[in-house]
């Protein structure tokens, strides 16, 4: 019993939450870019958190139900069909064996989640199923679904269909504003040059992918070349010689020896991944206390939005 | 000691700027104490030559209770902490057939191959950092004589075993992957593999010995020439 992939899209890549615990011998985390989407299409279809679910770059995938199970899609607007039928997002869906379920490119931001009932069953790696491809970990086979691939799910038939209300829902732009804590070689880079990196706007670059943003925009100078190999915590904004911002994420290698001007708060880089090339990004200093309250309150306000209930 | 802020989810820990093997002890002691220290507030430790990553999750703690706990961890363990870890050896295939770049380097070392093999396999190094790649060890560090830079072009594909240098470090590749160090032969210990316990036969903190041997015990330990 399964999902099958008709025509898979640009990037279809299955991830859980990720692999925590194994930077030691080199792999890094993997998992949702966009935590908050991945979050809502889990607990939406009253799974486990974590589930594995599809995480879908872009658009243009196609899958066909092997199975009679519930579905849900959130993230990026993405049109949805289920036979044709447009489906609204943020909701959970009936599927039959047979049916056609079709995602289009997207409109605004760019990844969406796809789970099913109860998750798709796949045997972890070190503890996880989020696929790594440049670690050839994860997922099916270490790599990006591909046609003919068969995602294994249970037959479900006891679901609600819970939906999030529309002005619930988060609303992706093409401009992102992140929090930095500064950090790491913070003290290489001049006053002038952290005030250049928060008082400028910068653009994603074409070279943006799961390992790390790429931005462009006013150059940052540092006073040192490079620093002996670290470890590279999520979010942390490299600068490079030619002083191009590259913010690091879930895919990023685990240590490096570029110098770092700090890390981007983790809800602010799940909007920075639901951005495309040409997007807008600026920057905003805050300390370690203001981070923490921005977590802790993220994490409240989500834990109380009510999900609705449809009665078809 | 030296405790930065990194991120919303972790600290760096500073002790020392330079590679040296006290400084790697120290690095290997901070870990095994931040890790009885931080218990399940902690989520995963990054050591590397002179520093430790501390990840913690920060919707249990906050990073001034870890900042805390990671310093009281490390004041205790005095300035001569003792390193532990296993002596490794690896066996290799020392040739130019193994390893592309073993006659440039020795050329531009005014050394014979010979004398490059033996230079190589007669220090024992340490394994200073894991990453790059899964399973890829940095290890450090080799004589000077055969020090070397990184290719200015790195090659699209080096083949998995590879035994090469960069500067002072040297290093298996556990996996065909793009490399700009300088090959010198194969190993045919695999260096990252899933299904074996231990995963890796190294860890940050062990020291590593290579051993030459020949072209037939190395096809018969398993390696390949392709």
């Amino acid at each position: 019993m399964s999902l099958a992939v008709i025509h898979s899209g640009v990037l279809d890549l299955l991830q859980d939450s990720g692999r925590f615990g194994a930077h030691r011998i080199g792999l890094t985390n993997g998992g949702p870019l966009d935590p908050e989407a991945f979050h809502y299409c889990n607990r939406l279809l009253a799974n486990a958190p974590g589930s594995t679910a599809v995480e879908i770059s872009f658009g243009g995938s196609h899958f066909r139900a092997q199975v009679d199970t519930y579905i849900c899609v959130t993230g990026a607007a993405m049109p949805l069909t289920i036979n044709g039928v447009e489906k609204p997002l943020w909701e959970v869906h009936r599927v039959a064996a047979g049916d056609d379920i079709k995602l289009d490119f997207a409109g605004r931001g760019c990844r969406c989640y796809l789970g099913v009932a109860d998750g798709f069953t796949v045997e972890p790696s070190f503890g996880s199923t989020a696929t790594v491809t440049r670690e050839h970990i994860g997922g099916l086979r270490g790599e990006k679904l591909k046609s003919g691939d068969l995602l294994p799910c249970a037959a479900v038939n006891t679901r609600k269909y819970l939906y999030l209300a529309a002005h619930l829902q988060p609303h992706y732009q093409d401009m992102v504003t992140l929090r930095v804590i500064p950090g790491y070689q913070q003290a290489h880079f001049s006053r002038l040059q952290q005030r250049r990196l928060f008082s400028h706007a910068y653009t994603v670059s074409e070279r943006c992918d799961r390992m790390g943003y790429r931005l462009e925009g006013p150059a940052i100078a540092c006073d040192i070349d490079g620093i002996l190999s670290e470890g590279i915590c999520f979010g942390a904004i490299q600068i490079p010689s030619d002083g191009q911002p590259i913010v690091l994420l879930n895919d990023r290698q685990t240590i490096g020896g570029y110098p770092k001007i700090g890390a981007a708060l983790s809800l602010d880089a799940a909007r920075l991944a639901q951005l495309r090339p040409g997007g807008t990004v600026h920057f905003a200093p805050i300390s370690p206390h203001g981070a923490h309250n921005a977590l802790h309150l993220a994490h409240s306000v989500a834990s109380r939005k009510p999900l609705l209930e449809r009665h078809p | 000691m030296e405790l930065l802020s990194a991120g919303e989810n972790a600290l760096i820990l500073y002790l020392g700027h330079e590679t040296s093997p006290a400084i790697a002890a120290r690095v290997q002691a901070a870990c095994a104490a931040i890790e009885l220290a931080l218990a399940a507030d902690l989520v995963d430790l990054v050591p590397s030559y002179a520093s430790v990553l501390v990840i913690y999750d920060p919707l249990r703690t906050d990073h001034l209770s870890v900042g805390h706990r990671v310093r009281l961890a490390v004041a205790s363990l005095g300035e001569t902490a003792s390193a532990t870890g296993r002596t490794v050896t690896l066996p290799v295939y020392y040739a130019a057939e193994a390893g592309a770049d073993l006659e440039a380097l020795a050329q531009r070392a005014g050394l014979s191959t010979a004398e490059v093999i033996s230079l190589h396999s007669g220090s024992e190094y340490r394994v200073y950092a894991i990453g790059f790649a899964p399973g890829f060890a940095y290890l450090g560090q080799v004589d000077e004589r055969i020090a070397a830079p990184r290719l200015a072009t790195p090659r699209l594909k080096v083949p998995r075993g590879a035994v090469a240098i960069a500067d002072r470090q040297t290093a298996v590749y556990p996996a065909v992957s793009p490399g700009g160090w300088n090959l010198i032969g194969r190993c045919p210990t695999r260096m990252f593999d899933p299904a074996a316990t231990p995963i890796m036969p190294v860890a940050v903190g062990d020291r590593v010995r290579f051993e030459p041997i020949s072209r037939q015990r190395y096809l018969a330990l398993g390696g390949e020439l392709t």
